[in-house]
């Protein structure tokens, strides 16, 4: 009985780490469609949300839910000002520049916080006390009940926005074929900037709702920015249930391993999904196949 | 004078300047930098090829370098093999598991391979750290033997100067060599199009792999000689940000080019040297480098010269 009430509670922890991928994927998948572009810096706005809200908790003493609200908006004009100092200018560049490009930033990006707050971690109070909560013989904090709110609130939100609103319908447009977009009048430039203040948005939450949970230091983003991008390969990069699911799948699959098997060998585990899935099916378990055009 | 002739004057000025410079420098703890700068253009040198050349990038390289200094470690230190016998089996090791994985992962393009090879970099660097029992875990491995030559055994700073950079020269005249023979046209014509050299007949597919193992098999001896000539090693330095650090030299310099890929290695070996504040400020640096380099610069450093003589060239014509 003690076994299955561990792995509850492996499963429990995975499915809340799980929910964090899935909403860095959505980052990683927003801004690839728009601009076919992987944000290697993805991971580093996860690092600033946390970051940013203990530095405006903390050095200004504002309530916590100001402090969010600032560290989601500074996040953001940081993702804006990465689009047009560095993405905008490079129209036509290849891959291998962008590549290199939003490496350039995320690492700038990490420095820039290191020498700001320093290389120590930094713990963000929970939202509503740590007062476990005992579910089915596992425990549970009040931090998780929020991640999972939070994570379906954001999801559910984007879906909204994308299936209804004029941007969200603008931005699918620009996906599906941006030259079309533009024909019918659509700008384009809008709608790549706007995915990246909405991926920055959304990256800069998954790192504050964690960061009571993990710690947060300047380094973080990287390890959090893969696993989110490799959530986003198992759902295929799209901005759908399937980076949710593959979010979720990672987490406990991740969590399970390091139960089960090895603590140490945690962090392989998302690795070793991701080159399996990208040598296998590099289109994802729930992307449709793609041919490619020359 | 052909470009063959141009290309051997060269190599043997720059020849002649490696080797006397240590003369100039005895006893200067500069020397020591020189040998680190000699293995860092190894590595950028093979790196260059596949990225330079074959347009494959590559965030991964620190792991066959750290795979090469592991294996040389482990065998000298657990199985008293003779260090060279450690370093061919070390290359060979390598250049097999490279020649491998080469396939899988190099089917893959642009971004997709630059998270798979940055993925297989940290799955190679959780290894180096947790198996304790090999590696000696995140506390790294000491007591790795210095290479020998019957009775001359490479344990000071001038030995080390010649013997790494005898090998770093014998990687620059391969490379060179490489770059100017049919396969180097070959590889160019991956990095322009690569439906268009499959049209052309090259077996494109195969020849991706076969840079990606030579690549990673000179990285792999670059471990080696570093983990000969530091008689220590430890996973930090073969992580994530060592193989960007690899990358950024690479780009410095000038994409394809050899001597560039050397300036690159030269100038992030000197720099924190140089400034001591660097310490703090190194990844800040190299982030903006990267950035401004890519977007103003994308010839790097040697293109960039070349850009200045045409022009000058131009100026005085007319």
């Amino acid at each position: 009985m003690e076994n299955s009430d561990q792995i509850i509670q492996y499963i429990l922890s995975g499915l809340s780490n799980g929910s964090i991928y899935a909403l860095i994927g959505f980052g990683f998948a927003i801004i690839y469609n728009a601009t076919g572009i992987i944000n290697f810096a993805q991971g580093e706005f996860v690092m600033l949300g946390g970051m940013l809200t203990i530095f405006f908790l903390n050095v200004f003493q504002l309530p916590l839910i100001t402090s969010i609200v600032l560290a989601v908006a500074v996040a953001t004009a940081v993702g804006v000002v990465f689009e047009r100092l560095a993405i905008r200018p490079l129209k036509n560049a290849s891959p291998l520049s962008l590549v290199i490009i939003t490496i350039g930033a995320s690492i700038l990006i990490r420095g820039a916080a290191m020498l700001v707050w320093g290389k120590d971690t930094h713990a963000l109070p929970a939202f509503s006390g740590n007062d476990p909560l005992y579910l089915m013989g596992a425990t549970m904090l009040p931090q998780n009940l929020w991640i999972f709110a939070l994570t379906a609130v954001i999801i559910m939100a984007s879906k909204l926005f994308f299936q209804y609103s004029i941007f969200g319908k603008a931005m699918r447009a620009c996906a599906f074929n941006s030259q079309a977009a533009s024909l019918v009048g659509i700008s384009v430039k809008t709608m790549v900037l706007l995915s990246f203040m909405i991926s920055s948005a959304i990256g800069s939450l998954a790192g504050i709702i964690i960061a009571p949970l993990t710690m947060t230091s300047y380094d973080m983003g990287i390890m959090l920015g893969l696993k989110g991008f490799c959530a986003a390969i198992i759902g295929g990069m799209s901005s759908g249930l399937g980076t949710v699911i593959g979010g979720l799948l990672l987490g406990i699959l991740e969590s399970l391993g390091a139960g089960l098997i090895s603590s140490g060998y945690k962090d392989a585990i998302a690795f070793i999904i991701l080159l399996l899935i990208l040598f296998l099916r590099p289109e994802g378990v729930f992307g449709k196949k793609e041919t490619e055009r020359v | 004078m052909t470009k063959e002739q141009r290309d051997i004057l060269i190599f043997t000025a720059f020849g002649l300047v490696v080797l006397v410079t240590p003369l100039l420098l005895q006893g200067n703890y500069l020397l020591n930098v020189f040998v680190f700068i000699g293995i860092n253009t190894m590595l950028a040198v093979a790196l260059n090829l596949l990225l330079g050349f074959a347009g494959q990038i590559s965030l991964g390289h620190a792991a066959f370098f750290g795979l090469g200094a592991y294996i040389s470690g482990i065998l000298t230190t657990r199985y008293a093999i003779d260090p060279w016998m450690a370093m061919v089996a070390a290359a060979v090791c390598v250049g097999v598991m490279a020649f491998i994985i080469g396939f899988p992962i190099l089917k893959l393009k642009g971004h997709y391979l630059a998270m798979a090879t940055l993925g297989f970099g940290i799955i190679m660097y959780i290894v180096f750290n947790e198996t304790v029992a090999w590696t000696g875990g995140p506390s790294g491995m000491s007591g790795i033997p210095n290479l020998a030559l019957g009775p001359l055994i490479f344990d000071s700073d001038m030995t080390n100067y010649y013997l790494i950079w005898v090998f770093t020269l014998l990687t620059m005249l391969l490379s060179i060599n490489l770059a100017n023979s049919r396969i180097g046209r070959a590889l160019r014509a991956i990095h322009d199009s690569e439906v268009a050299a499959r049209v052309m007949g090259v077996n494109v597919r195969l020849l991706k792999v076969q840079i990606f193992t030579v690549s990673a098999l000179i990285s792999a001896l670059a471990g080696s000689f570093y983990a000969h000539t530091m008689t220590f090693i430890a996973p930090a330095s073969f992580g994530f940000n060592f193989s960007v650090e690899l990358v950024t030299m690479v780009i410095i310099g000038g994409l394809g080019s050899i001597y560039g890929s050397f300036l690159g290695a030269a100038i992030l070996t000197l720099l924190p040297e140089f400034l001591r504040v660097f310490h703090d400020f190194d990844i800040v640096i190299y982030g903006l480098l990267l950035i401004v380099m890519t977007m103003f610069m994308p010839g790097g450093l040697i293109g960039g010269f070349e850009a200045l003589a045409a022009a000058i060239k131009r100026r005085k014509e007319a």
